[in-house]
């Protein structure tokens, strides 16, 4: 079984020249298509047990002495694929700024308080439908160094795996009505009609009275090339590079 | 209809607490190591990805995938290491020596790459110096311009604790690292 290719006008290239540390390091060659091998159409295997008890709950598993300060969030969702199959055993990685916009990693600079009670990574692994649900604070805006007065939007890191490495996606999801988007050369590298879905939707069924507010991001990964057509299409591009040796 | 793929970002500079944090020290057990488990002769394998000015990286995530010493996929063959602990910024990995797949291909690990700067990251694979006969038969080195080929061979050297193989990632450049569409 193959996967569809990355689809290219829903994916930022990799030189985005108004994002300043593209220029050295994205690849200026075009990637070479190779016949899908058993290599990259299998993966880690993951599932629940491989979570430690407060994984999924920021507003738990850095605490120290008490609880984390900002707006507590319910971020969940669905991991699919393209041919809207639920992704189940999917490992979700994220990690995020503090309600202040600071990191907890030593090298971010920002003068802005760290919590003592919150770490700001945590993990998840798929359902049987795809759901995934993390707790967590709403992070903060943060200051870099790309440009003058660059603020990044708000924003959670993730990172999935999906059924292969082919699949793997590494992300960020971001909130409605952040006047900061437009201004972003990182979201910004986004082709346009692709954006969009990487703003999370306020939630009010997710939300939970009298303690946090939800959130609601869908994930979409590559999915399988199923169909004859598909298929003779990466028949022909085998070929193509065959020849091209 | 088809649903349309979520767009790709960037890791950024801080994933380490939330991707390689025991590695990084940070309080937060990690699930992923250096290290690949299995039955087969050890392999040590280090490198440096360097960016188009020729300074190596320090912010940047490499994640391997490899078969197992009889070229079997068995889902435990994955590995994840940050450049950003290691004062001269390379990776390292300690494994095991993957088998031929399918008697076809010749043994060879699969290689991701995420940084600060890269909107997507991209996959390359390790070829290994001393299988010279393999690697002259493996359809996807052949696929690639025989110019090129060079990027994607890791250099063997032995060790007291065994062979090490050396494997520089090059973001652009003259010597700029094959890269795949998979
Ligand atoms: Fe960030």
């Amino acid at each position: 079984m193959a996967y569809n290719r990355r689809d290219r006008e829903q994916h930022p290239a990799q030189i985005h020249p108004d994002y300043k540390s593209s220029l050295l390091r994205g690849p200026t060659r075009e990637p070479l298509a190779i016949a899908p091998l058993t290599s990259e159409l299998t993966g880690p295997l993951f599932n629940q047990d491989m979570l430690g008890e407060f994984d999924s709950d920021l507003t738990k598993n850095g605490r120290k002495n008490g609880e984390p300060l900002g707006e507590r969030m319910v971020v969940h969702g669905r991991v699919l694929d393209e041919n809207r199959n639920p992704l189940p055993h999917t490992l979700i990685e994220i990690w995020q700024a503090n309600a202040a916009g600071r990191y907890i990693h030593k090298l971010d600079q920002h003068d802005a308080p760290i919590d003592p009670n919150f770490l700001g990574a945590g993990r998840a692994v798929t359902d049987a439908d795809g759901r995934y649900r993390f707790y967590t604070i709403k992070p903060g805006a943060y200051p870099w160094g790309n440009h003058h007065n660059a603020w990044r939007p708000n924003h959670i890191h993730f990172s999935l795996f999906g059924p292969s490495i082919a699949t793997r996606l590494v992300t960020q999801m971001y909130f409605p009505g952040d006047p900061l988007l437009e201004l972003d050369p990182i979201y910004q590298g986004v082709p346009t009609a692709a954006r969009e879905r990487l703003v999370a939707r306020f939630d009010i069924e997710a939300t939970e009275a009298n303690f946090a507010l939800g959130y609601r991001f869908d994930i979409v990964l590559r999915g399988a090339a199923a169909t004859p057509m598909d298929q003779k299409k990466g028949d022909a591009k085998k070929e193509r590079v065959n020849h091209e040796a | 209809m088809k649903l349309k793929q979520t767009a790709s970002q960037t890791v950024g500079p801080y994933f380490a607490y939330g991707l390689t944090p025991q590695q990084y020290g940070y309080d937060f057990r990690s699930i992923f190591s250096n290290r690949i488990d299995g039955d087969g002769e050890r392999i040590a394998l280090s490198g440096r990805v360097f960016d188009g000015n020729g300074e190596a990286v320090n912010d940047a995530m490499i994640e391997i995938w490899q078969a197992d010493a009889r070229g079997q996929y068995q889902g435990n063959g994955f590995a994840r290491f940050g450049t950003g602990t290691d004062s001269q910024c390379r990776f390292h990995f300690d494994t095991i020596r993957p088998g031929s797949i399918d008697n076809e291909q010749a043994p060879h690990i699969c290689v991701l790459v995420f940084m600060r700067g890269l909107l997507l990251h991209n996959y390359t694979r390790i070829y290994f110096s001393d299988e010279a006969a393999a690697n002259e038969r493996d359809p996807v080195l052949n696929s690639v311009p025989a110019e090129r080929r060079g990027t994607l061979i890791a250099e063997r050297s032995d060790t007291p604790d065994g062979p090490a193989y050396r494997f520089d990632i090059h973001m652009q450049g003259e010597r700029e690292t094959v890269f795949f569409d998979v």
